[in-house]
C-alpha cells in the first residue's frame, strides 16, 4: 500500500502555475509547497482560483505555464488517471456519488472487482468494512447512497478516495453542508490520517477552521498565492488580511469583542411585522419539509434560523417568499394575510427577499446590472406602453453608489462581476427600496470578506431603521453575530427559540443536531 | 455553488459592438461553409460554380420577376420564423408553425368567404389579420395550456398538433370546402390585397404583396415589444432562468401560454400572403414547409426580429434559387446547402463565441 517516499522533499510543490479560461486568468503564477504529513490549508476568497489550482494538481485540468512535482517527480499536466495512481485524490465540493447505488458499489465503480463473470459485492463490502474501521470513517456499505445524509455523503466520498489509494488528499471546501458534531468528527479523521503520514490539503474560507486543524497555510488572492504562514504563527485577523489585501472587521471578532455584544435589544412590543402560523409546506418530493412552523419577527428585530442545511429552511422562506404554496398555516406581513398572494403582491405589501441562491433565482446573469436591479420591480419602471430606460438607469446608478457595485457601469451583464459584486446587486435591488420585512438567505455566501463585511452593517443599518428582517445562514458565526433572537430549525421543525445572550454555538450546534431537542 | 465558472474572475465587459460580432458571426460562418461545400457539389456534378451561383443571383435578385418571388416566400419565412424565435426566447421551442400557419390562412379564408363582397382592402385586412392570429393563436396556445397547466412538453404537443391540425383542415377543405375536382376553396371575393406589381409594373407575374408591409410592421412590433416593454422583458426572462423570473414576481406559467399563443398568431397572420395576397383561396398544405423552415430561419437570425428577416431573404432565396439553377445542378442541392446552413450556424455559435473571446484577450 504504501509508496516510497523518495528523499524528504515536500510531497507537492507546484511552481508558477498559469491557467486561463478564456479571457480569465484563475491562476497567475501560483506556486504552492505542502509538506510530507501535514495537513495544509488553501485559503482565499471565492474567485481566488483555489479550486481551480487543486484540480489542476488532480489533473482535471492542465496548467498553461508552470511546473508540478508531486512526490519529488514532475507530473506537470498528468491526467486524473494518473493522478489518481500516484495516490493523489480530490473530495469535490459537490459529491460525485450514483444514488441508485450502494456505498461498497460506488466505491469500486470504475474498478470493479469481480469473481469470474460477476460482481464480487460481498468483498467491495468487506474491504469497505475494513476500511472504515481504520480511518474511523463510520459508513454502512450496503447503504443505499440515495438514503445518506450530507455527512455520510461526504464521508462516502472521503472513503471512495482514499479506497483508491490515495496519500494525498485535496478536500474542496468540506465542511459547507456539515453540522457542528460532524465538522469535529472530520477533524478528528483528519488528524488521524495525518498521524499515518498522509498530506491533507483542505480548500476553506472559513477562518476558525484554518486555525483549529491546519499546520501551515497559503492564502490566495486574485489567481495568485499571496502568502505562506505557519498557522501557529499567524492570527485570523492576518490571514483575512492577507486574502482581501486590507483590514477587515471579521464576524468572529464582532463576538469576541465584549464590548459589541447586542446587549438586550428592546423590542416594542408592536404587531410582529411578519407572522407565521402553523405552517405545513411540503417540498419537490412531497415529503414535509416545514412541520407546523409558527414564527413572528417584530419591527427592528432580527430573527436568525440556524440549522444545517436542508431541514427545511429553504422550504420555509420559499414559502414566505410566494415562491411555493403553503399547505397549511397562515402568512402576514404587517397584519395584513398574504398566504394566497402572488410573489410580486407580496412585494408591494412590503416584502423582500435575498434568496439564498443568486445565481439560479435571484440573478438574471444575462440581464444588465441596471436590469437586474429593477428585477421583481419591473412594473414600477413602466412609462407609457414601454419600461421607461432613464429611470431604469438612474436607479441604477444611484443603487450603484449607494452599495459600491464595482465595476461602476450599469450596462455590464451581472454575469461580468464578481461574486461579491453580484451579491451587491442583490442586497441593493431589495434593500436600495421600501420595505417593510426581509428574507435574507444565506446573505454572504460565496461573498469575500470585505463585501460580508459591508453586507452585515447593512443589515444592521436596516434592523436599526425600524425593519423586520428574517434571517438563515449556515453560517453559525453570522447568526449569532446579527440576531436578536435565534431559531434552531431541525427536520422542518422549529426546535427551540432563543435570546441572543442564550445562544452559543455549543448550545446551537447540539440543538443543530436534534440532541438537545430530544433531551428536553 | 462553488463550479468552475463561479470560481473564476470576472469576466472583461462585453461591449455592444462584441455581441452585435457574437451575434452576426456565426451566420457569415455558416454561409461561408455552406459555399464551399457549394462548391464542391457544385463541381461533383461536373459544373463551374461561378457559372451556377451567376445563374442563382441572375435568376433571383437579378431581375425583378424573381426578387418579387423572393420577396413573396421571404414573407411567409419572416412569420414563421418571428414566431419560432419568440417561443425561443421564452424557452419555448415551437415546432407547430407548420400547423399554426396553415390554421391562420384557414380561418382567414373561412371569414373571407363570408364577408359580403366588394370591400375595400382597408376595411378587410383588420379583420383578416385578426381571425388569421385567431386561428394560428388557438393551435398555439393549447400547447401552452397544456404545458402551463399541466407540464406536457411543448415540442411532443406541437409536433403531434401538426398533424391533428393539418388532418383536420385537410377533411374540412375536402369534405365539405372545397371547389369540383381541386384541393382548394372557392375563391374570396372580397378585400383581396394588391401585389406588388399593380405599383411597380415590373414584378408583374410575382406573387409578392402587400402582405410584405405587414410582415417588416410585425418583425418592428416584435423587436419592441421584447426589448422596450416590460412584458418581453419578463418573457426573456422566463427564457433565461425561469426560477429567477419566478423569484422576480412573474408568472412563468402565463408567461408560457400567452407566448405560444402569441407565437401561434404571428405565425397564423403569415397564412395571408399565401391565401389573401396570391391565390385568394386556401389550398390543401399550401404552407409546405415554411413553418419548419422557420425554425431554421430563427436559428440563423440568432431569435432576433432583424436576424429573421435577413435570414428569411437568405433562404427564400436559396429557394427561389434552386429553381433558377435547376437546369444545370438538381434543385435539390440548394435543400442541401440549407441544411448545411443550418447545422453550420447551430455549431458555429459556441465556437464563434470561444474565438472571439481568445482574439479580445490577445487584444489586450
Amino acid at each position: 500500500m504504501t509508496i516510497a517516499a523518495p528523499g524528504s522533499g515536500p510531497a507537492i510543490r507546484l511552481t508558477d502555475i498559469d491557467k486561463y479560461f478564456g479571457p480569465v486568468h484563475a491562476n497567475r503564477s501560483a506556486s504552492l509547497e505542502v509538506a510530507r504529513g501535514e495537513i495544509h490549508a488553501l485559503v482565499g476568497e471565492n474567485g481566488a482560483g483555489k479550486s481551480t489550482l487543486m484540480r489542476i494538481l488532480s489533473g482535471m485540468y492542465s496548467p498553461d505555464a508552470g511546473r508540478m512535482v508531486v512526490d519529488g517527480r514532475d507530473v506537470t499536466g498528468w491526467s486524473t488517471a494518473s493522478a489518481i495512481d500516484a495516490g493523489v485524490g480530490m473530495v469535490h465540493q459537490h459529491f460525485m456519488l450514483v444514488p441508485t447505488l450502494t456505498v461498497a458499489e460506488n466505491m469500486m465503480l470504475g474498478r470493479e472487482l469481480t469473481r469470474g463473470a460477476q460482481l464480487d459485492r460481498e468483498r467491495a463490502e468487506r474491504e469497505v468494512a475494513d476500511l472504515s474501521r481504520t480511518t474511523g470513517l463510520a459508513v454502512r456499505p450496503r447503504g443505499l447512497v440515495a438514503d445518506l445524509s450530507v455527512g455520510e455523503a461526504q464521508r462516502v466520498e472521503i472513503l471512495k478516495t482514499l479506497y483508491r489509494g490515495a496519500k494525498i488528499l485535496i478536500l474542496d471546501e468540506p465542511t459547507a453542508v456539515l453540522s457542528p458534531p460532524e465538522i469535529d468528527e472530520l477533524w478528528t479523521v483528519l488528524r488521524g490520517m495525518r498521524s499515518r503520514g498522509e498530506t491533507i490539503v483542505l480548500i476553506t474560507h472559513k477562518l476558525d477552521e484554518v486555525m483549529e486543524i491546519s499546520d501551515t497555510i497559503t492564502v490566495m488572492r486574485h489567481g495568485r498565492t499571496v502568502d505562506r504562514m505557519r498557522t501557529a504563527e499567524t492570527n485570523p485577523s492576518e490571514i483575512a488580511k492577507a486574502m482581501v489585501g486590507r483590514n477587515v472587521q471579521l464576524a468572529m471578532d464582532y463576538l469576541a469583542d465584549e464590548h459589541s455584544k447586542p446587549v438586550e435589544r428592546i423590542v416594542l412590543p408592536s404587531s410582529p411585522s411578519l407572522d407565521v402560523r402553523n405552517l405545513v409546506v411540503t417540498n419537490a418530493r412531497r415529503l414535509t419539509a416545514v412541520d407546523n412552523v409558527s414564527l413572528s419577527v417584530s419591527s427592528g428585530e432580527i430573527l436568525g434560523i440556524a440549522g444545517v442545511e436542508g431541514n427545511g429552511q429553504t422550504e420555509l422562506l420559499e414559502a414566505i417568499a410566494g415562491l411555493r404554496a403553503a399547505r397549511e398555516g397562515k402568512i402576514a406581513i404587517g397584519g395584513r394575510d398574504v398566504t394566497n398572494l402572488s410573489v410580486k403582491h407580496r412585494g408591494d405589501a412590503g416584502l423582500s427577499h435575498i434568496p439564498e441562491d443568486r445565481h439560479a433565482r435571484g440573478l438574471l446573469l444575462d440581464y444588465t446590472v441596471a436590469e437586474n436591479l429593477i428585477l421583481g420591480q419591473q412594473h414600477r419602471y413602466v412609462g407609457g406602453m414601454q419600461l421607461d430606460r432613464e429611470q431604469i438607469l438612474d436607479n441604477a446608478r444611484q443603487q450603484i453608489r449607494a452599495f459600491d457595485i464595482r465595476p461602476a457601469d450599469p450596462n455590464l451583464p451581472a454575469r461580468a462581476l464578481s461574486g461579491g459584486n453580484q451579491q451587491k446587486i442583490v442586497i441593493a435591488r431589495e434593500m436600495g427600496r421600501a420595505f417593510q420585512v426581509l428574507l435574507a438567505a444565506q446573505p454572504t455566501r460565496g461573498v469575500d470578506v470585505g463585501a460580508i463585511e459591508f453586507i452585515h452593517t447593512r443589515l444592521r443599518e436596516a434592523r436599526d431603521a425600524g425593519k423586520a428582517i428574517l434571517l438563515v445562514s449556515a453560517d453559525l458565526a453570522e447568526i449569532l453575530a446579527l440576531s436578536d433572537r435565534i431559531a434552531v430549525m431541525y427536520e422542518g421543525k422549529i426546535v427551540t427559540t432563543l435570546a441572543r445572550a442564550d445562544a452559543s454555538e455549543e448550545v446551537l450546534g447540539s440543538y443543530m443536531t436534534g440532541a438537545a431537542g430530544e433531551a428536553a | 455553488m462553488t463550479t468552475a465558472t463561479s470560481e473564476m474572475p470576472a469576466a472583461p465587459p462585453s461591449t455592444r459592438r462584441a455581441s452585435i460580432e457574437e451575434a452576426v458571426l456565426p451566420a457569415v460562418v455558416g454561409l461561408l461553409i455552406a459555399a464551399i461545400i457549394g462548391d464542391i457539389l457544385i463541381l461533383s456534378f461536373g459544373q463551374n460554380p461561378g457559372t451556377v451561383y451567376r445563374l442563382l443571383i441572375e435568376g433571383t435578385w437579378g431581375n425583378a420577376y424573381g426578387l418579387g418571388q423572393v420577396l413573396y416566400k421571404a414573407t411567409t419565412l419572416t412569420f414563421t420564423g418571428l414566431a419560432v424565435a419568440m417561443g425561443l426566447r421564452a424557452g419555448l421551442f415551437n415546432i407547430g408553425a407548420e400547423s399554426q400557419l396553415a390554421a391562420g390562412g384557414f380561418l382567414a379564408a373561412i371569414v373571407g368567404l363570408a364577408l359580403p363582397m366588394g370591400l375595400p382592402s382597408i376595411v378587410t385586412l383588420p379583420v383578416f389579420i385578426l381571425a388569421a392570429a385567431i386561428g394560428g393563436g388557438v393551435v398555439g396556445g393549447i400547447p401552452g395550456v397544456l404545458k402551463a397547466k399541466f407540464g406536457a412538453h411543448e415540442v411532443i404537443t406541437t409536433i403531434m398538433l401538426n398533424f391533428i391540425v393539418l388532418a383536420l383542415l385537410n377533411y374540412l377543405v375536402a369534405a365539405h370546402l372545397r371547389v369540383e375536382d381541386s384541393l382548394h376553396t372557392a375563391n374570396i371575393r372580397t378585400g383581396a390585397l394588391p401585389r406588388l406589381s399593380n405599383y411597380i409594373g415590373a414584378f408583374h407575374g410575382s406573387a409578392a404583396n402587400v402582405v410584405i408591409f405587414v410582415a417588416i410592421a410585425t418583425a418592428v412590433a416584435a423587436g419592441w415589444f421584447l426589448f422596450r416593454t416590460r412584458r418581453g422583458f419578463e418573457l426573456r426572462a422566463v427564457g433565461l432562468q425561469p426560477d429567477a423570473a419566478e423569484y422576480g414576481g412573474v408568472n412563468v406559467g402565463g408567461v408560457w401560454w400567452k407566448t405560444m399563443a402569441l407565437s401561434g398568431a404571428i405565425a397564423g397572420i403569415g397564412g395571408l400572403n399565401f391565401v389573401l395576397g396570391y391565390k385568394h383561396y386556401y389550398e390543401e398544405a399550401f404552407a409546405s414547409g415554411a413553418g419548419y423552415l422557420g425554425i431554421a430561419v430563427a436559428i440563423v437570425g440568432r431569435n432576433h426580429p432583424i436576424g429573421v428577416v435577413i435570414a428569411s431573404l437568405v433562404f427564400a432565396t436559396m429557394s427561389q434559387g434552386g429553381l433558377a439553377v435547376n437546369a444545370v445542378v438538381p434543385k435539390q442541392m440548394v435543400d442541401v446547402l440549407q441544411a448545411v446552413v443550418i447545422i453550420a450556424v447551430a455549431a458555429s455559435v459556441p465556437e464563434v463565441r470561444r474565438l472571439l473571446l481568445r482574439s479580445r484577450k490577445a487584444g489586450q
